[in-house]
């Protein structure tokens, strides 16, 4: 690959997703995609890169970004967020939402279902006291492939032994062949969309959770101060985001503020105001347009 | 340093086992079933214990239930490690007292992943 086609491609790969690739970054570019190139009947990813350039080449560009943008993922990632999610924020919205008794959640990047899913399960344990309570899920990500994949449910023994306790395998899981398969009720638990972050999300409707880990850190400052402040206008006043623990919103924007005690967990800042901050425009609980 | 006992009649899983729980820092022991690891059980109870299912001798089954009924014998952290990889398998691990369970095949991710969610690491 020419440093020419290398440059081309981090444009490219800037332009569609978001993704920022360091100058070192050149090896991960070849080993994700010369399967591509191999895909579509290319051997070199000069080839690649001349056949991107060329008109009509939309669906492999989907084909690039998707295999750029496909992270690993694993059942109850990094425990906290989900131990923040079961002790702190959804005893906090049980509260303040015992009139409307109803919670939406929005798993920004869900890849191949492992968070709303592991979400999910935490809601199942928690069933008695959500009891009457109307709790949505909605599940995006860039890549359509991913959310193939997610909304069947099935994961091989590797993936269901990451993260995952025993216990809430043998309950949540069927065994399919050598797989494991998600119980029916998680599944229709988690509502899948395609959705790139670059693009106006507001149709989602109001959010009291954002989870949105592990995304940001591939963006460039700009933009993610973009998607964290317009995150911050669908999200009600005291409603939660979650980020990955190597990102926070600290130095970037003032539309959200840390929680204290609360690693990753940030509540919107109602200080915040202008264009560059957390303008909350809606009053909770407007139902947005687009939303199911 | 913390210890695990490491049950298995393949010497070669042993190995592997050894090689990754030391990289976690614990002390190592080895049995080769759980006869051997039933004796070991009675002079020192070890923090961990990595169990193999199917063994000569004594099954890694029997030792479970056989270590539960040992003084002390409820504080070992039990991970069965097994290419039984079926729910009624499962189920039975953990009505005898297991912690936790690995499929085999397992790599270093999967040990550490397990090991964490019963507070061994």
């Amino acid at each position: 690959m020419t440093p020419n086609d290398y440059e081309f491609l981090r444009k490219l790969l800037k332009d569609r997703s978001g993704l920022m690739l360091s100058a070192d970054k050149q090896y991960l570019v070849e080993s994700r995609l010369l399967p591509v190139a191999r895909k579509a009947g290319l051997s070199t990813l000069t080839e690649l890169a001349q056949k991107l350039r060329a008109p009509n080449a939309e669906k492999l560009i989907v084909d690039v970004v998707e295999a750029m943008t496909t992270n690993e993922s694993f059942f109850f990632r990094d425990k906290l967020p989900f131990e923040h999610f079961q002790n702190f924020i959804m005893p906090a919205l049980l509260a303040t939402r015992a009139n409307q008794k109803r919670i939406r959640i929005w798993c920004a990047a869900a890849s191949t279902g492992q968070e709303p899913y592991s979400l999910a399960m935490v809601l199942k344990e928690m069933s008695r006291q959500t009891e009457g309570f109307r709790i949505e899920i909605i599940a995006t990500d860039l890549s359509t492939e991913v959310l193939e994949k997610a909304k069947a449910g099935i994961y091989s023994q590797f993936e269901v032994q990451r993260g995952l306790p025993v216990q809430l395998l043998i309950k949540n899981f069927s065994q399919v062949g050598e797989m494991w398969q998600i119980a029916p009720d998680l599944r229709a638990m988690v509502q899948y969309r395609p959705l790139n972050l670059l693009r106006d999300f507001s149709s989602l409707g109001m959010m009291d959770v954002i989870f949105c880990r592990n995304v940001l850190i591939y963006f460039d400052q700009a933009t993610k101060i973009d998607v964290i402040n317009r995150m911050s206008r669908l999200m009600a006043p005291d409603g939660f985001l979650t980020l990955g623990a190597a990102e926070t919103v600290v130095g970037l924007t003032d539309s959200f503020k840390a929680v204290t005690g609360r690693r990753g967990i940030y509540s919107p800042n109602s200080a915040a105001s202008g264009p560059a901050g957390g303008v909350l425009k809606f009053t909770h609980p407007p139902i947005a347009a687009g939303m199911r | 340093m913390k210890t695990c006992l490491v049950v298995d009649d393949s010497s070669v899983i042993r190995k592997v086992a050894r090689r990754i729980l030391e990289g976690f820092d614990f002390q190592i022991m080895e049995a080769e079933d759980g006869e051997q690891a039933l004796e070991s059980c009675q002079k020192l109870l070890p923090d961990a214990i990595l169990l193999d299912w199917n063994m000569p001798k004594m099954d890694g089954y029997d030792f479970l239930k056989a270590l539960r009924r040992l003084p002390g014998g409820d504080r070992p952290k039990v991970v069965f490690c097994t290419t039984e990889n079926d729910v009624a398998h499962i189920a039975r691990a953990l009505h005898a007292g297991a912690n936790e369970y690995i499929m085999k095949p397992f790599d270093k991710d999967i040990v550490e992943a397990k090991f964490q969610e019963v507070g061994l690491i």
